[in-house]
């Protein structure tokens, strides 16, 4: 545990990635097999089950402190990180534990059955027998969410330092649903048979948004363009005779979607998708909001399966026939693809909509011009896509977020001038902050909640906000204020429909603070009327 | 409230039977100073008393001024109110005023810290009925370490830098907080430089207090003289084209808000020592304790959540109050900058409050 708090520690105290890497490399290299196990667990997400909730452990840190509940609860918010609060309110301690990283999460996961004395016995005793930092991430891996600045990329990079094995091999080794309970250190990262890989995703290649102007690409006939569909993106595998979904979050899906189990008849086996996961009915797209209703749910009935059908609308093939692709030209992978799925179609031809396979193509486009290009991003919004991606026509499928090959080309958002109405204290960097705020929109002389956002301010302007807030507080619900209204934004967001769970009415699809309009009197900004209109 | 001895007014802390406000801020005839930050020592009084040791810290902040310094426990009176300052132990001159009028004690804290800092008088707790406190820290989240173990931390971490070549600038109040630390630096290796702020203010108070020798950087200052060695720079340095000259450099923050992960995170800077001269949680309490008071009136910080304890846990009568005293602000500015920002905040209430 010294060794793990110590790296986190040194994680933590720096804003520099490559102090970072420099710090988890050392890690690796001295760290026993199961603490780099558990180590890589814990930073990709994929900690030991929660023991405790929370609610006890708060009682629990408050009774040994000498803390009154709703003190405990005031400082929360205020701290803003629950594992933090736990941490500064118990008594000082200046002892520390010679337990390693995963004897202390062997010893959570056995909690998990023990009874609740049992469990408020060995937090207490081991909260007293930490020091501060210890005890901050030992609550951490209690009670999840280790944001501390190191992306999985970040991670790789500095196993890939220690161990010598390539970064983009060992990226698609992390993928899966493995966890630290079923694999060991050697079989993750050194192993390389075909039951172990069989289920595993490709890392996926992720695109940056596109700078400047579009035809600083150079010649248009090189790129190749299509829609950027607003679904869920997903890797769809056909391995011997199994079909394993992934979401981009790098969650199995495959039991949300039993649609797409038709894929394992008619694709042949050794395939690997990338596509977009749509809502799609009698022949059209429909709105994201539908496919909400099916992300929550674990199984699917029988009306919601005919409420809102899915299909894969594919963008790329990786692996065909069992052969991995991704080094290929993009034109060569689309050709397959292409192939693959018309094929499919004209032998379904005749069938009606649901017998067929939901599998269709994102129609790839050539242009002769980038304006030609432009005109077709124009009907983004009437085809229900995101904007345009461009992709090179001789790209290889590369590792995560890179620049150069692949660009996002979205259609500008929405926007709407609203005011302040409500503000929260923001979490992580933003704690003790007024960060996080709630805008409405005028109707019949009144404010109508419409979105909440939590970004697009820079630093300095956030901390004037927040030093406003502080002094123009109407009414105080727990960590949530209510403001004099007075301070109109300018919000900007990507999609718009009309919502019944919305008090406004209207849902609005990442929302968020575009500028700060201190040009604009309040009585100026937009009314609710105005929002609804921009429903297409 | 309204016969009160203190009263909470538009233009500060008034004290009605004497004709005279405690910290104002806004220009009034008379003003008892409690120190001399900023935001408790405005701009524009006709007449400033204050302890004698803050006379010359006020006057180098605030220019020509008409100020009268006393010393601690000597007493005065104002048409029968009896008046003596106290050390508060926040920082160099700093005070808590003692008001007594008909038998009736009250104590006004300013800013004050329980712990011994090495550069300023300690802190005396004064018997009072209603004790009037700052709570910048007023959560139980926080705990200060010994100044003596904050210090070692900020030495190692100095002399790691100094041996990797790197200088180790750290953002520290330039009246304070920075003549604090400039005191119980180790000096053994590495000389201490000073951004100008910091370096005139301790330059005012070398007459009061012994420092291990300081130096200014200037124009003519080279790269290589500073490379190694420790910057001491106010908060607003940070980020701007001054540090060019210390690349490559380390940054570091000294306050009690290091204590959060998140407020060193958001400013980007390497490393956080929690510092202050305010009380911590225990600190407070400890305080409250052994004035024997009564009566508590909390003001900036976290007032309402720490009367709230008073009262519910302590069974005192306890009382919150806005001023507009800022605390231990991370964002300090100089003063001409700071009035000028006072003036803003005032135009941004004044303006909303006649929205609907």
């Amino acid at each position: 545990m010294k060794q793990f708090a110590e790296l986190i520690r040194t994680i933590d105290g720096t804003n520099k990635t490559n102090l970072k890497v420099a710090a988890l490399t050392s890690y690796f290299k001295v760290a026993s097999d199961d603490d780099k196990l558990w180590t890589i667990a814990i930073l990709s997400h994929r900690r030991p089950k929660r023991p405790v909730n929370t609610t006890l452990m708060r009682e629990w840190a408050t009774q040994i402190s000498g803390v009154p509940m709703w003190l405990f609860e005031e400082s929360y918010h205020i701290v803003g990180d629950l594992a933090e609060t736990i941490a500064l309110i118990l008594p000082t301690s200046n002892e520390s534990s010679d337990k390693s990283l995963s004897q202390i999460i062997k010893e959570i996961i056995e909690l998990r059955s023990k009874d609740e004395s049992d469990k408020r016995d060995y937090l207490q005793t081991n909260w007293l027998q930490l020091n501060y930092y210890e005890r901050f991430v030992f609550n951490k891996i209690l009670t999840g969410g280790f944001r501390i600045g190191v992306s999985q990329k970040l991670m790789t990079r500095a196993l890939a330092n220690a161990t010598g094995i390539d970064k983009d091999i060992l990226a698609h080794k992390l993928m899966g649903s493995w966890t630290g309970e079923n694999t060991t250190f050697q079989e993750l990262v050194y192993e390389d048979n075909e039951v172990a890989m069989r289920g595993k995703p490709y890392p996926f290649y992720l695109a940056y948004a596109i700078e400047g102007e579009v035809n600083e690409l150079g010649d248009v006939s090189q790129w190749s363009a299509e829609h950027k569909w607003d679904g869920i993106r997903s890797q769809t595998i056909i391995r011997s005779g199994e079909l394993f979904v992934w979401s981009r979050g790098e969650e199995l899906v495959t039991d949300k979607y039993p649609e797409f189990q038709k894929f394992i008849d008619v694709i042949p086996d050794g395939t690997v998708i990338d596509g977009e996961i749509l809502p799609f009915k009698d022949g059209l797209i429909m709105n994201f909001n539908d496919l909400q209703t099916r992300i929550g749910r674990k199984t699917v009935g029988k009306k919601l399966l005919k409420d809102v059908p899915v299909v894969i609308v594919a963008y790329d093939l990786l692996e065909w026939k069992g052969e991995d692709l991704r080094d290929q030209p993009f034109e060569k992978r689309r050709a397959i693809l292409d192939q693959l799925v018309l094929d499919l179609n004209k032998k379904e031809e005749r069938l009606s909509q649901e017998e067929k396979t939901p599998l269709l193509l994102s129609e790839t486009m050539s242009f002769n011009s980038w304006q030609d290009m432009s005109k077709e991003r124009d009907l983004a919004r009437e085809k229900r896509s995101e904007g345009l991606m461009i992709k090179r026509k001789d790209s290889p499928y590369l590792v995560g977020r890179k620049k150069g090959d692949w660009w996002k080309w979205k259609t500008d958002p929405f926007s709407v001038d609203a005011v302040l109405t409500y503000a929260m204290r923001g979490h992580g960097r933003r704690a003790n902050l007024f960060t996080d705020y709630t805008f409405g929109l005028w109707q019949d002389g009144e404010l109508v909640t419409f979105a909440k956002a939590y970004s697009g301010l820079t630093d300095a302007e956030f901390r004037k906000v927040d030093a406003w807030i502080k002094k123009n507080t109407l009414e105080r619900f727990g960590p949530v204020r209510s403001v004099t209204p007075h301070h109109v934004f300018e919000i900007a967001f990507e999609g718009i429909a009309p919502s019944k769970r919305h008090k406004s009415g209207v849902a609005t699809r990442f929302p968020r603070i575009v500028r700060w309009r201190k040009d604009k009197p309040m009585e100026e900004a937009n009314t609710l009327d105005d929002l609804k209109a921009l429903i297409p | 409230m309204s016969d009160a001895l203190l009263q909470f007014t538009k233009k500060g802390i008034y004290c009605k039977p004497a004709g005279i406000y405690l910290d104002p801020w806004q220009p009034v005839n008379k003003a008892l100073i409690t120190h001399g930050h900023a935001d408790h020592s405005r701009w524009g009084h006709k007449k400033y008393i204050t302890h004698e040791d803050n006379v010359p810290i006020i006057s180098h902040r605030l220019g020509d001024i008409n100020v009268s310094g006393v010393k601690y426990d000597e007493t005065f009176s104002i048409n029968n109110v009896k008046f003596s300052f106290h050390p508060a132990g926040h920082i160099p001159g700093s005070s808590q005023i003692r008001v007594e009028h008909k038998g009736e004690v009250w104590v006004f804290t300013g800013d004050y810290k329980t712990e011994d800092d090495g550069i300023s008088t300690v802190y005396e707790p004064i018997t009072c009925d209603t004790f009037i406190t700052e709570c910048t820290f007023g959560l139980p989240a926080f705990k200060w370490r010994a100044q003596s173990k904050v210090m070692e931390d900020i030495n190692l971490w100095c002399a790691q830098n100094h041996q990797e070549k790197k200088t180790s600038i750290l953002f520290a109040y330039s009246l304070g907080k920075a003549q604090r630390i400039i005191k119980h630096l180790d000096t053994s290796q590495m000389k201490i430089y000073c951004h100008g702020a910091v370096f005139k203010m301790t330059e005012v108070l070398k007459d009061q207090i012994d420092f291990p020798p300081f130096h200014l950087i200037t124009r003519e200052t080279t790269k290589e003289e500073i490379t190694g060695n420790i910057v001491i720079a106010p908060p607003s340095a940070h980020g701007s084209a001054w540090m060019r000259k210390m690349v490559p450099y380390v940054t570091a923050s000294a306050s009690g808000w290091m204590t959060f992960r998140g407020a060193r995170r958001r400013r980007a800077i390497d490393k956080g020592f929690v510092l202050s001269d305010h009380c911590d949680w225990d600190g407070l309490l400890q305080s409250i304790d052994a004035t024997g008071c009564e009566n508590v009136i909390t003001t900036h910080g976290y007032q309402e959540i720490f009367a709230r304890f008073l009262r519910e846990e302590k069974g005192l009568n306890a009382i919150s109050e806005k001023t507009q005293y800022e605390g231990e602000n991370l964002e300090e500015k100089e003063s001409e900058e700071s009035l000028k920002n006072d003036k803003a905040v005032t135009e941004t209430i004044s303006n909303s409050s006649v929205a609907p």
